[in-house]
């Protein structure tokens, strides 16, 4: 991995290093000795179809699903040891639906050492939802608790973004508020990584489409139309 | 270490929001908790001495089993839009969600027996013999006992297919000193015949070993797939 105090200058610094990466359930291998680098600043696109081990390269990279074998490093931490630094959306919402939005941030913003409301309401704002809003996230709609899970997941202001299919059920409109969200946060200097269905939601504003198959990485392309066999994947 | 018990404070005040809203515990543990005074009130019909012999036991196998219900209740909701895994990628520490998860169900079941324990006295026609203060050391030890080792074995059998079912299986044979310690220290008291000391030792023993040994592995728990 490139050590950011001795990368030079104009190079791009690597974030995460995967070397060798087996993920095991029982006798099914979701990844199989996956190895890759990933730069930082940069908005990657995972795409592969289902079962191609998207999600479980996502949670071992959060720290979620531990490595049969192989390593994953990030910021040259081990995934746990860099949770600060990385904010995780999964499928589920991970909110409670028994409380309402700001109840909710106000709840994870303490896991994180976050004292008070503002930045809570900063990033309710930021996904275009309102922080007075009383109603419980269980009767919010698809597209508006997907929009507070993203809040929750960039409430620590992560360096590293990982999103898992964060534009399903989502309308055309807000998903692509949220894709003008990921951009300012990757112009602004994070790493964003996005499992979808819906790449071409992301076409122009990703930096590197990373294309999964059986459990490894297959191709990486700089923008979906490079890609002429996967052109079903728009 | 601020952060440590900030975390739990948040995490216990959220499981007292969501129990206040749901209702889910209180409403069941009630319920059933009802059902046993009941039904036991219908099979045996004793003399208020017979009554301080068999009310210990009656009264603790009733509140363990209605301790089950909250404790399975515990960690349903954190699997709820898998909520856990916000806290798992989190850098909040495993041991202050386990010990917010066993304060809010010490909380839950100790209102249970609050107001459960007046029915038995009036049901059962009871009046302690000894020296009745020392009902309030065995219920509260007694309580600590059943909740630790109740929280833990719930987020064990957490991701098991059978859990409700695994709850009871783990928990029971673990705890059958700590409920030997209830039962037999509520009798000597109820009854006066011996001093009800010896028990409060065993609870308190027992509290401190379980525990100690909870929190010890409870990050493994946590962390397990």
């Amino acid at each position: 991995m490139t050590n950011p105090s001795i990368a030079p200058i104009g190079a791009p610094i690597v974030v995460i290093v995967i070397t060798g990466l087996i993920k095991q359930f029982g006798r099914f291998a979701a990844l199989r000795g996956l190895s890759a680098e990933f730069d930082a600043g940069k908005f990657h696109v995972i795409l592969g179809d289902n079962g191609a081990g998207k999600t479980t390269l996502l949670r071992a990279l959060a720290g979620l699903a531990q490595p049969t074998r192989g390593t994953v490093s990030i910021l040259g931490m081990d995934p746990q040891e860099a949770c600060r630094e990385i904010g995780y959306m999964a499928h589920p919402s991970l909110l409670y639906d028994e409380m309402s939005g700001m109840e909710n941030l106000r709840y994870f913003a303490r896991l994180y050492d976050i004292v008070g409301d503002e930045r809570c309401e900063q990033v309710i704002r930021a996904v275009r939802l309102d922080p007075e809003l009383a109603r419980p996230v269980g009767q919010y709609s698809q597209g508006m608790r997907q929009r507070m899970s993203l809040a929750r997941a960039i409430l620590h202001d992560p360096k590293i973004l990982l999103l898992d299919e964060p534009f399903s059920n989502v309308d055309v409109h807000s998903a692509r508020e949220m894709v003008a969200l990921l951009k300012a946060m990757r112009d602004a200097g994070k790493t964003i990584f996005v499992v979808t269905h819906q790449a071409a939601l992301l076409e122009g504003v990703a930096d590197e489409f990373v294309w999964m198959q059986a459990g490894q990485i297959v191709e990486r392309t700089a923008g979906l139309a490079s890609n002429s066999t996967r052109a079903g994947e728009r | 270490m601020k952060s440590f018990w900030s975390i739990t404070l948040a995490t216990l005040t959220k499981d007292i929001r969501l129990e206040w809203r749901s209702k889910d515990a209180l409403n069941a543990m009630l319920f059933f908790s009802l059902l046993v005074v009941v039904i036991f009130v219908f099979s045996f019909d004793p003399l208020a001495e017979e009554s301080r012999h068999i009310v210990g036991g009656l009264v603790w196998v009733a509140f363990l089993f209605a301790a089950v219900v909250a404790l399975n209740q515990t960690w349903a909701r954190e699997l709820r839009n898998q909520v856990l895994d916000a806290y798992r990628v989190s850098p909040a520490s495993a041991n202050a969600l386990f010990l917010a998860k066993v304060l809010g169900n010490f909380i839950f079941v100790s209102l249970l027996e609050a107001l459960m324990t007046p029915l038995f006295i009036i049901f059962y026609n009871l009046r302690a013999l000894g020296p009745a203060w020392q009902l309030i050391p065995i219920g509260l030890l007694g309580t600590w006992a059943l909740v630790v080792n109740g929280t833990f074995f719930a987020a064990m059998s957490l991701r098991t297919r059978s859990r409700e079912l695994m709850l009871p299986l783990l928990l029971f044979p673990v705890s059958i000193p700590a409920v030997l310690g209830m039962v037999a220290g509520t009798t000597s008291i109820l009854t006066g015949e011996n001093p009800a000391h010896f028990w409060i030792v065993l609870l308190l023993t027992y509290d401190v070993v379980f525990t100690t040994a909870c929190l010890g592995l409870f990050e493994t728990v946590l962390q397990a797939e």
